[in-house]
């Protein structure tokens, strides 16, 4: 399983590069999309694959018996996820506003601060 | 009164300088004096102890980890420089107050020359070599702020800067050094040096060491070939010429060479570098001074002809060679001041620069006159002056040199020609001969101007006549500290007529010589291939590289294309990451602890398509629709692979992720393809690669991954110490609470982020 | 019926022509009254998964989303301004509520003598309340607060 997920992490961090290599400036925001969703996979992987055994601690019981996920990626993938939500958000709004005052979408165009 | 305080106490007071000296007033300005002179008494009363061969030290720490400390070491050489600093500086900050009387921003020289004055003392009595080493740049930092004075004048700022490039790259030379024995002796007391010095001139690395705090010592004492920022350095009002760039500051280098003496002296590097470059200077600068017509830079080469002398005698090192250097540093601290005073005595009398353009001015200034006099014979060498008592040992002392004896005389005898011929230029030219009609409506110069020049010189002649005031009292502890053994040397008058006298005879003849021959010597013109290789011209192409290269490298890197930096980032990672993975021998091992099952195959599958997708769609709703296939079924896999709470937030941040673009992203402009076919191919060849580096990354990482400790350690505390059974959620509200808070912190600002941009119009 | 700033999704159509309106407003009736339904079943299941989160799948974070989409289904059936008016409070006032109790549970600990965010519990019964708990709180009020603070001022564009 782990071979075929640092083939899907590699696809994702493919294809989210290459959106934002490009000049059209919302496929800039699909790019990043696809980049973080890459990454968090990335992280996921680098712990353990364990599959169907979540880290919580059965009642009555002091610890996890194992084998069971990681539970450390998972806390950071979650704020992660969370976090990568606002910066969507904000990055959307950012290109939407410099789309209104500039009205163009070509990178190559907002490179001045000139308007 | 502490050696800290009197150290630091120029550096207290610099910051009120200007407001104080607005509220002194401009009648008051002499007030300033008083702060110098403070500090002259305060070290005159070491004096006595340190002649019956006591010293003192006194150390505060600083940075102690990093053996750094602020620790003050008092013997006979730092008290004489501070002395001389100080002494030196009472009469300049009196003379600067009336040259500058009215000028808008007297207490801003005020601030720098306190600034500059403090210091300097602090370089001089450092007994821990970085502290020395900041010192050192403090000066070279108010000697660029100095030049800079008028920094309306365009060549102000870049004689200013010359100065400081120079002295500063000389400054990184020396930390180097200092960092350099620092790591073969273990510390960086200069003390400690001087005691296993045994053991520190063997070592391989210090002939680098040396060479390094020699190249610091060179630039900041003018050697030829980095001489020319000392003549140019001239832009700075005269007080400060006088100050910084004659009496003090360019001897913070020779300074170095006797403090290192009793280290390095017997080192092969030591004379065979010293010597030649001291002696160069020595000649070079005195023949560029005849050359000269404007008194400052007249004064300048000689500045740097004297610099030379000293670096010479101390690179010799006998003791008559380091006697020979402490009494002419001494005779030079005092005429070369004075006579720098009398130049900007002239230039604020007569508006004249050239001493050949002056001529009778005794008559209305006889003062003057007479310090320029006195001054004058003391740089000729003429009796009875300190000036004719140091010249005499040098020739002594050169005569007696292990090395090269007839050359190294032989040159000095010629440089000692054209100092009396600029001796002539400054003493005799502007005051005797017949009175020019249009300057005949001039008087003497005010009080405190011609104060200390006159009280220079005349000290410069009483030193001369009675030597064994100073030498009891100056120069005999000066002497020992800088040879590390007692001294036992008596300066007299009178030696009798011996070989050196007739040298100096020869010399003063000789020198009455090119003073009248003068005009022959500037006409001699310097070919023009030589011309184009002069130090200076050097300096010049290497800036004009720099900036050449800076220009370049602008235009290349900063292309200001976002997807250019992107490109070179990625690029480099792949290289930098993927080149290590390639070269591993054993190729990448599979792990396999979770096997396939038709689910996680199809979801693995679908994840790629679904991000090539949404690459190559040309719909926007259709793009988004594919992340968001990517997304859910990421979320799929957190759920297969005992994640519930990461499935949980993923399935809920897609769905307000597709609320989020339903709002705005209609509002967007269209999908565009804007690339060229080439920038296409490319960029897919390049994320391609990078994507590849990325899933070779996880497999070997994967492969050496060791047991995460860390997890264990939350695993077994949860539910003892956190009260809690779901692990994760345990770390994020309670292991790692301060980290969510400040992720929490930075999902607030990304939302008043949002609001601000589209809230808040920037008004058109 | 109120169409709020619905308007918005019909853009969805690309290019295409404009949709009818009728068609439009039985197909907001339709979420108008689901919402209605969905948003108190939605908003006491966030505070469920806000609560269990300690010791099962569930927390701060995604009680709050949870909470979060809820209102936001409200706003596209409604319109921003109703949304609005729902909350009471402002999402600019529940972002720094949050904070401000996030932060309060950190106190705890330093005025019993404990580092910063040091965890402290007292038994009520047969239940256990923490400050951890506390701070969980002050996460779902953040996440509440920052989502819909972004989709309130999107959707009164």
């Amino acid at each position: 399983m782990e071979l075929l997920l640092a083939v899907v992490i590699g696809s994702l961090y493919a294809t989210g590069l290459y959106m934002l290599l490009r000049r059209s400036v919302v496929k800039l925001i699909i790019g990043l999309g696809l980049l973080s969703n890459g990454s968090n996979l990335l992280i996921f992987t680098m712990g353990r694959l364990v599959r169907g055994r979540p880290p919580i601690v059965p009642e009555g019981e002091s610890s996890v018996p194992p084998p069971f996920a990681d539970p450390l990626p998972q806390a950071l993938i979650l704020t992660a996820i969370v976090i990568s939500f606002g910066v969507l958000a904000f990055a959307l709004v950012l290109i939407h506003r410099a789309y209104q005052k500039v009205g163009t979408d070509d990178l190559d165009d907002l490179k001045t601060t000139d308007t | 009164m502490d050696v800290l305080l009197a150290v630091l106490s120029g550096f207290l007071l610099a910051p009120l300088a200007p407001w104080l000296d607005r509220r002194l007033g401009k009648r008051w300005g002499w007030m300033w004096a008083l702060v110098p002179l403070g500090l002259f008494l305060f070290f005159l009363r070491f004096v006595p102890a340190l002649a019956r061969g006591e010293a003192f030290t006194r150390r505060v720490p600083w940075i102690p980890r990093l053996d750094i400390h602020l620790s003050f070491h008092l013997d006979g050489l730092s008290v004489l420089f501070a002395l001389l600093i100080s002494g030196i500086g009472a009469l300049i900050f009196l003379y600067a107050a009336r040259y500058l009387e009215g000028h808008p921003h007297r207490g801003r020289f005020f601030l720098l020359l306190l600034g500059f004055m403090a210091s300097m003392l602090g370089l001089v009595l450092a007994e821990n070599a970085l502290a020395l080493f900041v010192f050192w740049e403090l000066t070279s930092l108010s000697s660029y702020l100095l030049i800079g004075f008028e920094h309306e004048r365009e060549s102000a700022r870049s004689a200013a800067l010359q100065a400081l490039l120079v002295t500063g790259a000389g400054g990184l030379a020396l930390l180097t050094g200092w960092i350099l024995l620092g790591q073969i002796g273990g510390g960086f007391e200069i003390t400690q040096w001087r005691s296993q010095r045994e053991q520190l001139i063997v070592h391989p690395h210090a002939r680098w060491a040396l060479a390094l705090i020699l190249l610091g010592a060179f630039t900041k004492s003018a050697q030829f070939p980095v001489h020319f920022w000392l003549p140019n350095a001239m832009e700075a009002p005269t007080p400060v010429s006088a100050y910084l760039h004659s009496a003090t500051m360019v001897k913070a280098g020779v300074y170095l060479l006797a403090r290192l003496q009793p280290i390095f002296g017997t080192m092969d590097l030591w004379g065979a570098t010293i010597v030649p470059v001291g002696a160069v200077t020595f000649s070079l600068g005195a023949l560029l001074a005849v050359r000269q017509s404007e008194a400052k830079r007249l004064l300048a080469y000689s500045t740097v002809s004297a610099l030379g002398l000293l670096t010479l005698l101390l690179g010799i090192g006998t003791p008559t060679a380091v006697t020979a250097a402490m009494v002419f540093l001494l005779a030079h601290a005092l005429y070369k001041a004075a006579l720098f005073l009398i130049a900007g005595i002239l230039d604020h009398e007569t508006g004249v620069r050239e001493p050949e353009r002056l001529a009778g001015l005794r008559r209305a200034m006889p003062i003057t006159t007479v310090a320029a006099v006195l001054a004058a014979a003391s740089l000729a060498g003429l009796p009875p002056s300190l000036g004719f008592l140091s010249k005499e040992l040098f020739y002594e002392a050169l005569r007696a040199a292990p090395r090269w004896p007839l050359l190294l005389l032989g040159n000095a005898v010629l440089a000692g020609m054209a100092l009396v011929a600029v001796a002539g230029l400054m003493g005799v030219r502007p005051f005797f001969g017949r009175e020019r009609s249009e300057l005949q409506f001039l008087h003497e110069a005010p009080r405190p101007l011609w104060l200390g020049p006159l009280l220079l010189g005349l000290s410069g002649t009483i030193a001369g006549l009675w030597p064994a005031g100073v030498e009891r009292t100056l120069l005999n502890p000066a002497i020992t500290a800088t040879l590390g053994q007692p001294a036992h040397i008596h300066l007299a008058a009178w030696h009798g007529l011996n070989p050196t006298l007739l040298l100096s005879a020869l010399t003063i003849a000789g020198g009455v010589g090119v003073y009248t021959g003068r005009g022959i010597v500037r006409a001699l013109a310097v070919p023009r291939v030589l011309a184009r290789f002069t130090p200076s011209a050097g300096y010049a192409a290497l800036l004009n590289g720099i900036f050449t290269l800076a220009r370049f490298q602008t235009r290349v890197l900063q292309s200001g294309h976002l997807r250019y930096y992107l490109l070179t980032i990625i690029a480099w990672t792949v290289g930098i990451v993927g080149y290590p993975l390639l070269r591993r021998a054993d190729g990448i091992a599979l792990r396999r602890s979770a096997p396939e099952h038709m689910m996680d195959i199809g979801l693995a599958l679908l994840i790629p398509l679904a991000a090539l997708a949404a690459v190559r769609f040309t719909s926007r709703l259709a793009a988004i629709a594919a992340l968001g296939v990517v997304g859910y079924a990421i979320a799929l896999l957190y759920m297969i692979f005992g994640a519930p709470d990461l499935a949980l937030t993923q399935f809920m941040v897609e769905s307000l992720t597709v609320i989020l673009f339903v709002l705005v992203f209609y509002r967007l402009p269209r999908f565009a393809t804007l690339s060229g076919r080439w920038a296409r191919a490319r960029d897919v060849v390049v994320s391609a690669l990078a994507g590849g580096v990325v899933s070779a990354l996880v497999l070997s990482v994967l492969e050496m991954s060791p047991p995460n400790v860390i997890s264990e350690y939350f695993v077994h505390k949860s539910v003892p110490e956190a009260h809690g059974r779901n692990v994760v959620n345990v770390i994020l509200v309670d292991f790692r609470a301060l980290d969510t808070l400040g992720e929490i912190t930075v999902l607030a600002l990304a939302g008043l982020g949002v609001y601000a941009l589209m809230r808040l119009r920037v008004e058109e | 019926m109120r169409r709020g700033r619905i308007e918005h999704s019909s853009d969805v159509h690309e290019r295409g022509a404009p949709v009818p309106s009728s068609e439009w407003e039985r197909a907001s009736m339709i979420l108008g009254v689901a919402v209605r339904a969905l948003l108190p079943l939605l908003l006491l299941f966030s505070i469920f998964l806000l609560l269990r989160g300690h010791h099962a799948p569930g927390g701060g974070f995604v009680g709050g989303l949870v909470a979060a989409a809820a209102v936001a289904l409200y706003a596209l059936a409604y319109g921003a301004t109703a949304a609005q008016q729902l909350l009471r409070l402002s999402p600019r006032g529940l972002i720094a509520a949050g904070l401000m109790t996030a932060l309060a549970s950190g106190l705890v600990g330093p005025l019993m003598g404990a580092p910063f965010l040091t965890g402290r519990w007292v038994k009520v019964g047969h239940l256990e309340l923490g400050t951890p708990l506390l701070f969980d709180v002050g996460v779902y009020l953040v996440v509440i607060g920052v989502t819909l603070w972004i989709i309130l001022t999107l959707a009164e564009e």
